[in-house]
């Protein structure tokens, strides 16, 4: 089972590379038992919409 | 017509400065970059389409002379080597145990209704704020990534780092990012 630090590394990479079968599974059992990893996946794609929004100028 | 688009250029002046100042981290080439991006826009003004907001088309230029000089100064300085701040992992570490949990007070909640909050403008002086808090290559390396769209591949070959260190950067920034936005908006947001 990884641990909640490495499973916030792996929430950053999966926005930057495609992860292995392997890293997929485990993160996706992870998330589903780790409250605090699912909400901050949920933040790391509240962040990329942010960071498209304000990357090309749609913010009010 | 001309004149109205060359207040409306005037105005949003002070925003495209401080969007390139962000990503460049110095007054003269950030000034420069806005120069040339408001000539181009002057020139070009017959191209602008109301398809997208005036300011919206004004960035994409931007985006693009901000890439041009992101190119041309990896090539003219050598590679620096990525400071302790930003190799060290001082703030990921406090985050949690010694088995990698996290630790009571950092866990993270759930966002509620970043739409909403998208719409505010205070949002943004806070997310602004976040990011002119992170250490200066960790911020330019994740705009890049961000807000220029550059693959990591490019990434390393500008910034002279590997591949592993580029995600340790990028980890590190959005650790920070979403640390500073949960303290600074999303909790009192809830409360």
């Amino acid at each position: 089972m990884m641990s909640c630090k490495q499973a916030t590394e792996l929430m950053s990479q999966e926005q930057d590379r495609q992860l292995t079968f392997f890293e997929r599974i485990n993160l996706r059992i992870h998330v589903l038992i780790c409250d605090a990893c699912n909400n901050y996946r949920q933040q790391m794609s509240v962040l990329r919409d942010a960071c498209k929004r304000f990357g090309s100028g749609g913010t009010p | 017509m001309e004149l109205d688009r060359q207040k409306e250029l005037n105005a949003l002046r002070p925003d495209l400065l401080r969007f390139a100042h962000l990503q460049l981290r110095d007054s003269g080439a950030a000034e420069d970059a806005v120069q040339e991006t408001m000539l181009a826009a002057l020139v070009g003004n017959h191209r602008f389409e109301n398809r997208s907001s005036y300011k919206t088309w004004l960035i994409s230029i931007l985006r693009n002379k901000i890439i041009d000089i992101i190119r041309s100064q990896s090539r003219e300085v050598t590679a620096s080597s990525l400071s302790d701040d930003e190799t060290g992992d001082d703030l990921v570490d406090s985050l949690f145990d010694q088995r990698g949990h996290w630790q009571e007070t950092a866990r993270p909640g759930r966002w509620a209704d970043p739409e909403n909050s998208f719409e505010q403008q205070q949002f943004w002086q806070v997310f602004e704020a976040c990011l002119d808090h992170l250490p200066e290559r960790t911020a330019r390396i994740f705009m890049m990534r961000e807000f220029l769209g550059l693959d990591t591949d490019e990434i390393c070959k500008e910034a002279s780092i590997s591949t592993s260190n580029c995600w340790v950067v990028l980890h590190r920034a959005r650790m920070s990012l979403r640390t500073c936005l949960e303290t600074k908006w999303f909790a009192g947001e809830e409360a």
